[in-house]
Formats: structure tokens, C-alpha cells, sequence
């Protein structure tokens, strides 16, 4: 691996979050010891239910939270004592909903020169050509400038929302969700253009999304989130292949592919999602884990590296009773 | 599966859905026909815009007012849709007929109790007693899975999670033993565990209780796990219907074949190659629509694509298309 | 394969209407909107020309002249409207009173329009203890009874057009804060705003021009709406003596030197009364027509 371009060392996040009328406020992490390192050229895939604490790890990356504790590096420097326009350079967002991401108000002339004219870069000619040249990579035609939003389809919008992420040559692109509000269609000529992108310029993604399918076909690394743990990370081929953390496996268990041979599949996962603000002592996953034993409710597990990545799971840790080394579920 | 040769539950032919716009006449839906059989699952697949959605609402009697629906039949167990009252249809809706939308929320009242609704939707087509109808209830949400049943029945709909509450839709949709259960993206606001479970919990209930299934949703991935038959719907129109193996083993228009190209499969699809797409945008469907609305975006369109589209193939199979072999010899696929 | 022809109308490219063509679409098939609009523009004209438009000075008494009927019953053309018990002219005084009325509303509603929406915006984004001590405020101030506190602060500081300008403006921004507030909230979630944050934009410029763009129409609304509030108020005040002072012409003065003589003539009442009649409902009309053609598209 190459020098890490963006390197997390234990962030977490907590939130107090009120309940009812006059109750104590609680608690909430929503982020919890997250640490990953991501380099360049590197696609993480970050996969998990909603409400694991994705979003949150992306809003922390992109500066708009503060994390309550650890360190965000990005090419070993601290992004917390930095200037939020040096880290707009370098990290820029894709999000979801290409109908709630563009102003409506805005032309797309406007709204991908936006991060040109915050930053004071070039005149207003040279402006213009950038936004043209980066309308035309993005796979618009110069056109499109003096239009508005309501007037273009899901698929061109986030084609806008794709250059206005991209006018200022970033690093780094976090992209929540990018293709999930898009058809079918529409979705692999996204992923193909990001695809491009990444290969033409370098750029790093993280990747977030709940489609494991999507993330196994752009993804070079994947790390699962559960109850804003990473319970696992490892190499895409190595997590798709023989995953070993129970959580990961019904995941990738969930997946339907277009086979009509096979039924449903069976999760195995018992009871529904927990309660973030009391979530289950020991192993967060315990309640829904059909291989957990009485250790699973007393201790966390500590991040045991296997492989080429890492797994919180009791049943990898050499340290813990329930450890069984040839354990791929 | 049941027998062919029987006489199907719900027979549609011709169904059209026209909605007047200030710039013309919008063509939402163009004659489709299909046919479904008590205890099978037919799964209506296609991308927003298609028509998929206003066509599980036709048959529900649930349209907009003013959308104009003709059909030149809709038969459901010799009761003929197009011409029953608004009476007749309240009648069969939720009791014969039972529809689950996307948002668990959308079915959910949140000023009552989760045993409130369940009793209620009961007691509106049953003269059956508070008592019966509660037990009723505990057991149809035993049977969806949800545990201490007879507990939740006090509970109100915010209190639970997202899947749970679809469950407890589930539950209400059973509760009159219906004969059609009509699904409208029943998962997509849904993880994909939860979805999962779901899916496993819809398929195993309408199969036990000999239920048939619209199932109307754009992932390819739930219509090949759970269908039994497939409409792939395209601008309108049923474009190739037919059982699922076949679909999805010999997809014979070139939409079908397109769509599955566009969808990483995770085994087959070479990590990081490019997908396959479709080039283009849907086609307004305001004004005149003549032959086929995929030949702007099809390789093999040809000047007769502009024409009638002849029905190619034979049932169950069939497919819409100029071409024979729906151009999979163009494409290299043996036909 | 074949060439697809041009022609083919399935080839044209779905490229909607730019917003603005869409929002003069529908102002042009809004009657509501254009009748407001155009009764609202008739009277600021005539409001602006009133020195050419008023037949005679509206503040030169002829006692010999009192109540003169207006034409419609039995008067003459000299006073097309009458005279009033002192004589004066009643058309010319009900076009210099547009003035007043238009004046004050304006005005009230700007400094009003100011304050409340400083607050919302305020509260609105950046939510927590800025958005408690905002919430705080709206309820001290609806908790006040508008006019009795009007009527007592002109009480106290005598009645005058700055002083009833300055009370309305200082009491009509509750509502202003409240829309204001609630629209932030549901823009800021936007991510567009988001987007705009990571790009590193600062606040003011967040809230400037991703912000506002997007909560105006709404803002529009409530300036007619409170507009409309603070001329029947003006009226409401100035009846009771505690608003403008005579001989300063105002509609709501008239109405109220006219009811010593209702019963003999009711014209003297009427004629101020329906104009500020037609003028609220105009501006509501106008307010409401505002609203729907500015409303967010359907999505379809």
C-alpha cells in the first residue's frame, strides 16, 4: 500500500440526544473507535444499516462535524487545527439525492463554479472555461450551463453534482450514496463515470453505500459498520470471498442477485436492529448473532488483524475462550 | 405452482391509463395484458416512469381522479373491475384484495395502536367479535415473525422499527385472508437484512396460504429471488412477460438484456470493469406514441421499429420486438 | 442499424420550462393573483399621482359646503364623492389617505419584515440555544395583545404617522419569525447546503445565497399578509383617535369622523370603508396567489 492519503486513528462521535419533553438528554455514539487508513488511488466501501453511523463518518471527514475524540490525517496532517477552504481542496462530497444536492434556484453555471468563486480561484473567464471543461469530463454538453435543475433527469444531475465535486481537483471524494435515488440504467453509467475519474486523476473514494453488490464491483478495500463499529475490514476480494465476521456474512448473504435458481436467503439475523441510545453491552451484534456465547455479552472485542485487514469478533481473538482460528464463516 | 389450465384469478387485457397534462395527453400505460393465478407471485419490474406503479393502483380502484383508465377486461374471480361500483371495490379492497406500499407509514395511522388497526381491519368485512378479532391478530403477528405478539398490540406504530412495521402491514394485510395481495416496493425504504426477511416472510406466506402476488419493484435482484412470473414493464407497456427462469436465463428484448448488463453481479461482473448501459432517457410518453418506445435507446433499431411491434414468441414466454430472436443473435447470445 | 431520424418525436430530449418561464406561466393563469396585483398597482399609481389626480386640496374647509351628497346621490361633479363635515373634498381626502395606507403597511411591514426574519433565519440555522432564546421571544410576543399595547404606547407617546409606523413595525414581526423559522429549518437540511459547507463556503454566504433564494416566496407571503394587517390596524387605531392625527387624511380617520353622522349619512362611512375593504382583500389576493404560483413543482 501507498502512503495513506486519509488516515482515521480512534474517531468518535457522540451526540446528546433529548428524550421527550423533559428528559435527561442521553448519549448517542454514533461513531465509536473508528480507525482506518485509505490510500491513494483506494476505494473503501463502507457498508452497514442505516443509522450504523455512515453518514456521520462522512460529515466528520468532510469538516461539517467535529469528532468528540480521535484524529482525522489527511497526507499525515491533522485536519482538526486546519482551515475549512485548505480542506474543501482537498475533500469533496457526492451525496445521494441528486434532487436535494443542487439549489433549484441556481443555473448549473452557478452551481458548479460555486467552489471556484468561495475559493477567489482565477477570473471570471477563466472560470467559465473550467466549468466548461469540467462539464465536458463529467459527460455534459456545454449547453446545460444556463438551465436549471428541475429542467434535467436524476442521472444528469448527479452528473452536476459529480463536477461541482470535482472543478477543484480534490484527493479525496466521499461519496454517499451516489446512485442510490437513480434507476437502474441510469445508475451503472454513474459508476462508470466515477470509475473513469478515479483512474484518470488519481483520486481516492470512499464509498459509501447499502448496495454490496455496487460496492464489490468499485471497491478495492470494504469495511462494515454495525452500531458505529467497524466490526471488519479487509481487502474486497478477501471480505466477498470468506468473511469472518458474522455480521458481514449475513450482509453479503442479503445480496440478491438476478438468479432466479435461488430463493430468498435466510439471514439467520434474529431480532431487529437495536436501539442506538442502549445498545447491547459486550458485542453490539450479540442479540442478532447466531454463534454467540455468554463471553459475546460480557466483553467487547478488541480489533484483532487477520489477514490482510482487521475483524472485532471474540471468535478471532487468540486471547478469548471462544477463539477458533479456522473460523470462516 | 399452480395448474395453467386453470382459470386464473386475475385476468387483465387491453389496460390502458390516460392522463390528461396541459401539454397533451400523457400515455402512462398502453394495453398491457397479464394473467395471474391463485398462489402466484408475479413481479412487475421496471424503472420510475414506467407505469408499474399506476397499474398495481388500476386494479386496486385506487387512481386519481383524473386518470382515465379503459380495459377491455379486468376479471377477478368473475368480478369485472372496470364496471364495479365504488361499493363493490371498497367491498373487495382490504378484504380480498390487500395492498402494501413502499412506506410502512403511508398504511399506519399513528393515533392508534397497532391492535386497534388490526382488529379494525377485520371487523370492517368480518361481523366478528373485539375478542376473535384480537386473537386473530396476536396470531397473524406470530406468524410474521414478531415476538410477544399479545404485548405489541398496545404498541403504537412510532414505537417500533422500520421493518417491524412493515411486518405488522403484512400482518393487517392478511388479516381478512385475502385472495391478491398487491405489493408496491414493499422493501425498498428497508435495509437489505430487513429486506431479506421480508422478502422470505411475503414468499413463504402467500405460498402457504395459496395467496397470488403483484409484486411491483425496480431491483432485478427481488423480482429473480421471489417471482414466479415477470413483467418487465418499459415506458408504458409489457414489453416480455413469462416465468422467471426464462426471463432471466433467455431475456429476449433488448431492454431486459440491457437492464441485467447494468447491475454488478458480484461472481459474474468483473470487479471494476465497466457495466453495461443504456444510453438515453425514457421517452415522453405525451401525445402520439407509435411502435416501439425503446428504439430511440435500442442498438438494433431498425426503420420498422416505428411501426406496429409485432408479439413475438409463444406463451408463457412472449416479448415485443421487430426482430424474432429479439436481436440476441445480433448480440452474439444464442437464441 | 438505420439512422433515426430527427423528426422522431421520441428523440426530443425531455428539457422542461426554465423555472421563471413556469412562474409567468402561472401568474398569467392566476385571476386571483392578477386582480390583486392589479387593484394593488392601481392604488399605489394613484397614491404616488395624488397631487395631479385629487380634484381640489384635501385639507381647505368650506363650511358652506358640508356634506355634500356625492354624485350617485343627487351631488354635483364638483365633489364627484361628497364633501365632509367640514366641507373638504372626499375624493381628493381618500386619495391622499391611499397614501397614509400604503405608507404605513409598507413601511411597517419592511422594519417588521427586518426583524422577524433576522430572527428566523437566525433560529432556524443555527438551531440550539440561538434558536431557544428566538422561540422564547415569539412567545413573550404572542402572548401580547397588539392593540391594547399599540393603543398604549400611543397613548403615552402621543399619536403621529412615525409613531403608529414605528408601534406596528416593533410589534408585527411574530409571524415573519415563525415562517421564516420553520422554512430554514426544512432548506437546511438541504444538501445542497451541505454541499456548500464542504465546499468551504461561510456562513453569511450560506445563508445569503443558498439559503434565502429558496425561502423568499415564502417571505413574499407574509410581507402582503402583514401588510395587509397593519393597514386595518392603522384604521383600527386611527378610529379610536389614537392613530393619525386630523387633518392628516387616512381612511380609517375618515371612517371614524364619519360615524357621528352614520345614521343620517352612511356614505360618509361607506365610501372609506369599502376602499380599505377592496385594498386588504386586494393584498390578500395577491399574497395568496403568491404563494401558489411559487409553490414547488409536483413531482410527477
Amino acid at each position: 500500500m501507498t502512503a495513506p492519503v486519509l488516515e482515521l486513528k480512534n474517531v468518535a462521535k457522540t451526540y446528546r440526544v433529548k428524550q421527550g419533553l423533559f428528559g435527561k438528554p442521553k448519549p448517542l455514539t454514533a461513531v465509536n473507535d473508528v480507525s482506518l487508513t485509505l490510500g491513494r488511488g483506494e476505494v473503501l466501501g463502507l457498508v452497514g444499516e442505516s443509522g450504523c453511523g455512515k453518514s456521520t463518518l462522512a460529515k466528520i471527514l468532510l469538516g461539517l462535524e467535529a469528532p468528540t475524540s480521535g484524529q482525522v490525517l489527511v497526507d499525515g496532517e491533522e485536519i482538526a487545527g486546519q482551515d475549512r477552504l485548505a480542506l474543501a481542496r482537498r475533500i469533496q462530497p457526492i451525496f445521494q439525492d441528486p434532487y436535494s444536492s443542487l439549489n433549484p434556484r441556481k443555473t448549473i453555471a452557478d452551481i458548479v463554479s460555486l467552489p471556484l468563486r468561495v475559493h477567489g480561484i482565477g477570473d471570471s473567464a477563466s472560470r467559465a472555461k473550467s466549468v466548461r471543461e469540467t462539464l465536458d469530463l463529467v459527460g455534459l454538453p456545454a449547453r446545460v450551463l444556463n438551465t436549471y435543475p428541475s429542467q434535467m433527469s436524476g442521472g444528469q444531475r448527479q452528473r452536476v453534482a459529480i463536477a461541482r465535486a470535482l472543478i477543484m481537483r480534490p484527493e479525496i471524494v466521499i461519496c454517499d450514496e451516489p446512485t442510490s435515488a437513480l434507476d437502474v440504467s441510469v445508475q451503472s453509467q454513474i459508476l462508470n463515470l466515477l470509475n473513469e475519474l478515479r483512474e484518470e486523476f488519481g483520486l481516492t473514494y470512499l464509498f459509501i453505500s447499502h448496495d454490496l453488490a455496487v460496492v464489490e464491483h468499485l471497491a478495492t478495500r470494504v469495511a462494515v459498520m454495525y452500531l458505529g463499529r467497524i466490526v471488519e475490514e479487509a481487502p474486497v476480494a478477501a471480505l466477498f470471498d470468506a468473511p469472518r465476521h458474522p455480521y458481514a456474512r449475513a450482509l453479503l448473504n442479503s445480496v440478491l442477485t438476478p438468479d432466479p435458481a435461488q430463493g430468498v436467503p435466510d439471514t439467520q439475523l434474529g431480532a431487529a436492529y437495536p436501539n442506538p441510545i442502549a445498545p447491547p453491552p459486550g458485542c453490539h451484534f450479540h442479540p442478532r448473532c447466531p454463534f454467540a456465547q455468554d463471553h459475546c455479552k460480557a466483553a467487547a472485542p478488541r480489533s484483532v488483524p487477520v489477514g490482510q485487514g482487521h475483524v472485532k469478533c471474540h471468535l478471532h481473538d487468540p486471547d478469548t475462550p471462544m477463539y477458533r482460528p479456522d473460523f470462516t464463516v | 405452482m399452480s395448474d395453467q389450465n386453470e382459470k386464473p384469478l386475475l385476468s387483465v387485457r387491453g389496460l390502458t391509463l390516460d392522463i390528461p397534462l396541459a401539454s397533451g395527453m400523457l400515455h402512462a400505460v398502453r394495453g398491457i395484458d397479464f394473467d395471474l393465478h391463485r398462489g402466484e407471485t408475479l413481479c412487475i419490474v421496471g424503472e420510475s416512469g414506467s407505469g408499474k406503479s399506476l397499474t398495481s393502483l388500476a386494479v386496486m380502484g385506487l387512481l386519481d381522479k383524473n386518470i382515465r383508465r379503459s380495459a377491455a377486461r379486468m376479471d377477478f374471480d368473475g368480478t369485472e373491475l372496470t364496471t364495479a361500483s365504488r361499493r363493490q371495490m371498497r367491498a373487495l379492497r382490504g378484504d380480498r384484495i390487500a395492498m402494501i406500499f413502499q412506506e410502512p407509514m403511508t398504511s399506519l395511522n399513528p393515533a392508534y395502536t397497532i391492535g386497534d388497526q388490526l382488529i379494525e381491519a377485520l371487523q370492517l368485512h368480518r361481523s366478528v367479535s373485539r375478542d376473535t378479532a384480537r386473537k386473530r391478530a396476536v396470531e397473524l403477528l406470530e406468524k410474521v415473525g414478531i415476538t410477544a405478539a399479545a404485548s405489541r398490540l398496545s404498541q403504537y406504530p412510532h414505537q417500533l422499527s422500520g421493518g417491524l412495521r412493515q411486518r405488522v402491514v403484512i400482518a393487517m394485510a392478511l388479516m381478512c385472508e385475502p385472495e391478491l395481495i398487491i405489493a408496491d416496493e414493499p422493501t425498498t425504504a428497508l435495509d437489505v437484512t430487513i429486506q431479506a426477511q421480508i422478502l422470505r416472510l411475503l414468499v413463504d406466506l402467500t405460498k402457504e396460504m395459496n395467496v397470488a402476488m403483484i409484486l411491483i419493484t425496480h431491483d432485478l435482484g427481488v423480482v429473480a429471488r421471489v417471482a414466479d412470473k415477470v413483467g418487465v414493464m418499459y415506458a408504458g407497456e409489457l414489453v416480455e412477460t413469462g416465468p422467471a427462469s426464462d426471463v432471466f436465463g433467455t431475456p429476449m428484448h433488448p431492454y431486459t438484456r440491457g437492464l441485467l448488463r447494468c447491475i454488478p453481479q458480484p461472481g459474474k461482473t468483473e470487479r471494476g470493469a465497466p457495466l453495461g448501459t443504456i444510453p438515453g432517457i425514457v421517452p415522453s410518453l405525451v401525445g402520439d406514441v407509435q411502435g416501439c418506445a425503446f428504439r430511440t435507446r435500442c442498438p438494433h433499431a431498425v426503420d420498422a421499429c416505428r411501426a406496429a411491434i409485432p408479439e413475438r414468441g409463444a406463451p408463457p414466454h412472449e416479448f415485443l420486438c421487430v426482430h424474432p430472436d429479439g436481436a440476441r443473435a445480433a448480440e452474439g447470445v444464442p437464441a | 442499424m438505420a439512422a433515426p431520424q430527427t423528426t422522431d418525436p421520441l428523440l426530443e430530449e425531455i428539457s422542461g420550462p426554465t423555472p421563471r418561464q413556469i412562474l409567468r406561466k402561472r401568474v398569467r393563469g392566476h385571476t386571483g393573483l392578477l386582480f390583486g396585483l392589479g387593484v394593488v398597482l392601481l392604488l399605489v399609481i394613484v397614491a404616488i399621482l395624488a397631487p395631479v389626480l385629487a380634484p381640489h386640496d384635501p385639507y381647505v374647509q368650506d363650511l358652506t359646503k358640508r356634506m355634500v351628497k356625492p354624485v350617485f346621490m343627487g351631488g354635483t361633479w364638483e365633489h364627484p364623492l361628497g364633501t365632509d363635515h367640514l366641507g373638504r373634498d372626499y375624493l381628493s381626502r381618500l386619495i391622499y389617505g391611499a397614501r397614509v395606507s400604503l405608507l404605513i403597511g409598507a413601511v411597517a411591514a419592511l422594519i417588521s419584515g427586518i426583524i422577524g426574519t433576522a430572527m428566523g433565519v437566525a433560529a432556524g440555522y443555527f438551531g440550539g440555544k440561538v434558536d431557544a432564546v428566538v422561540t422564547f421571544l415569539i412567545n413573550v410576543r404572542l402572548a401580547m395583545p397588539v392593540v391594547l399595547v399599540a393603543l398604549a404606547v400611543v397613548a403615552i407617546l402621543g399619536g403621529s404617522l412615525e409613531v403608529v409606523i414605528g408601534v406596528l413595525g416593533l410589534l408585527l414581526w411574530d409571524r415573519f419569525a415563525v415562517v421564516m423559522r420553520a422554512s430554514t429549518l426544512q432548506v437546511r437540511r438541504r444538501e445542497y447546503v451541505a454541499a456548500a459547507q464542504a465546499i468551504g463556503a461561510s456562513t453569511p454566504r450560506v445563508i445569503l445565497s443558498e439559503i434565502m433564494p429558496n425561502i423568499v416566496n415564502n417571505l413574499i407571503v407574509i410581507v402582503t399578509l402583514e401588510m395587509a394587517h397593519a393597514i386595518l390596524l392603522e384604521a383600527a387605531l386611527s378610529f379610536l383617535g389614537l392613530g393619525v392625527q386630523p387633518p392628516t387624511p387616512s381612511w380609517g380617520l375618515m371612517v371614524s369622523e364619519g360615524k357621528n353622522m352614520m345614521l343620517f349619512e352612511p356614505w360618509l362611512v361607506l365610501i372609506p370603508g369599502v376602499v380599505l375593504f377592496i385594498l386588504v382583500l386586494a393584498i390578500n389576493l395577491m399574497g395568496d396567489g403568491l404563494r401558489d404560483v411559487t409553490a414547488p413543482e409536483n413531482r410527477s
